[in-house]
């Protein structure tokens, strides 16, 4: 009855809110505990916006931030050169590639997977 | 899952060398060392032979917990340093005849433990004992390493805290494939859960999904056997001594139902539930 009224509210019990941090902590930690997926990853990403611009390799900073209800992916990727024509400077085309968001989003299940609940959280954002 | 157990269970009778388990949770506090003392106390009571190795040298307690604090002459490093033969170290249990203690040192510290001496002791004493539980002290450092390093098993005890579930879920990543970590869920309190203010024991097993030993409720009959050192399994009667019967038979290799604890509303709560209260 009152878990009743108190979802009716929009009110949270504190054993709800500590589900939802474990379910966070969890899946930084786990990221965290796997450096190499993290690299891969980033050398992932890269190449996939490699294709449409030019990247300063040696200045790529990805790294995972609470916001919210979400654990989210910042990546701060510096780019060097863009070519008005959709070519890189190198005079490659740029292929049809496949659709990045949805990799993105992929890689962010792969950490979800300890929680429950489907993540609703904010897209990895490129800055 | 049961049937493997079993199976692996007979294999390591038929070979005659007992059970090494380790009693862990990364976190403090948690109730490892009740844990192995009424683990150990209902495993004795149904006629096994158990040793209870204190594996937290410089805070034991394990001791403490089963009342034998006073016998103690020897400790775990004056065996590992030879200086008496694990017979002269091991304790007799008071109320229990199969039932041994090895004491953690209290003036030394975990480094001083020597890992490789640690394995070869829980070897030994698993030619003679058809179950050795180890007491794992907090942490993840060395006195972890040492409590581990001649364990076949683990027992990971966790409560309804965020911070003992994120503990327990980096000690199961630490243990690795080898230890079948079966879980124990302590000090629930179902009055808690029910009204939301509690993770419930399918919030941390949706986490840690492990196979589940039994739960424990925090009741003030364990605090109260601590008080006196006799750890509750002791009892035939009472919920919590129940639960760690039908525990220890699970360990056994039993096919009983995992113990848990359920909610009994009493009229006040009712009561209380009508007006409402504190989240």
């Amino acid at each position: 009855m009152i878990e009743f009224l108190n979802r009716l509210f929009g009110r949270q019990s504190s054993g709800a809110t500590a589900k939802e941090r474990l379910r966070l902590v969890l899946m930084s930690d786990h990221l965290s505990l796997a450096p190499d997926m993290i690299e891969s990853m980033k050398a992932d990403l890269v190449d996939v916006i490699s294709r449409y611009v030019e990247v300063d390799r040696d200045r790529i900073d990805v790294h995972f931030e609470h916001q919210d209800k979400a654990l989210a992916m910042l990546a701060n990727i510096p780019i060097t050169g863009v070519n008005r024509n959709g070519q890189t400077r190198h005079g490659e085309p740029v292929e049809p590639s496949p659709p990045t968001p949805r990799r993105k989003r992929k890689k962010r299940k792969t950490a979800a997977q300890n929680g429950a609940a489907p993540q609703t959280g904010s897209p990895a954002a490129a800055t | 899952m049961h049937q493997l157990q079993s199976e692996v269970q007979a294999s390591a009778q038929s070979a005659a060398l007992g059970r090494a388990i380790v009693i862990t949770s990364g976190k403090g506090g948690v109730g490892k060392t009740t844990t192995t003392a009424n683990l150990g106390t209902a495993l004795a009571r149904r006629g096994a032979k158990v040793a209870l190795v204190d594996a937290d040298v410089g805070l034991r307690n394990l001791d403490i917990v089963m009342g034998l604090e006073s016998r103690v002459k020897h400790h775990v490093l004056d065996v590992l340093e030879e200086k008496v033969a694990a017979d002269e170290a091991l304790v007799r249990d008071k109320h229990t005849a199969t039932l041994y203690l090895l004491a953690a040192a209290q003036t030394r510290e975990k480094e001083d433990v020597d890992t490789e001496k640690m394995r070869a002791l829980v070897e030994s004493l698993r030619e003679r004992f058809d179950f050795v539980l180890i007491d794992c002290p907090a942490g993840i450092e060395k006195g972890f390493r040492n409590a581990v390093v001649g364990a076949r098993e683990a027992i990971v005890v966790c409560t309804p805290e965020v911070s003992a579930v994120r503990d327990v879920d980096r000690v199961v990543g630490l243990l690795g494939n080898d230890f079948a970590p079966q879980l124990i869920i302590n000090r629930v309190r179902p009055q808690l859960v029910k009204k939301g203010k509690m993770l419930s024991v399918d919030d941390v097993n949706a986490i840690l999904r492990l196979p589940l030993l039994g739960v424990i409720a925090d009741e003030p009959e364990v605090i109260v056997s601590t008080n006196k050192g006799e750890p509750l399994a002791l009892r035939n009667d009472g919920p919590t001594a129940a639960a760690y019967h039908a525990i220890a038979a699970r360990v056994a290799g039993e096919d009983v139902p995992a113990p848990t604890v359920e909610y009994k509303e009493s009229f006040m709560t009712k009561l209380g539930a009508l007006f409402g209260g504190k989240r």
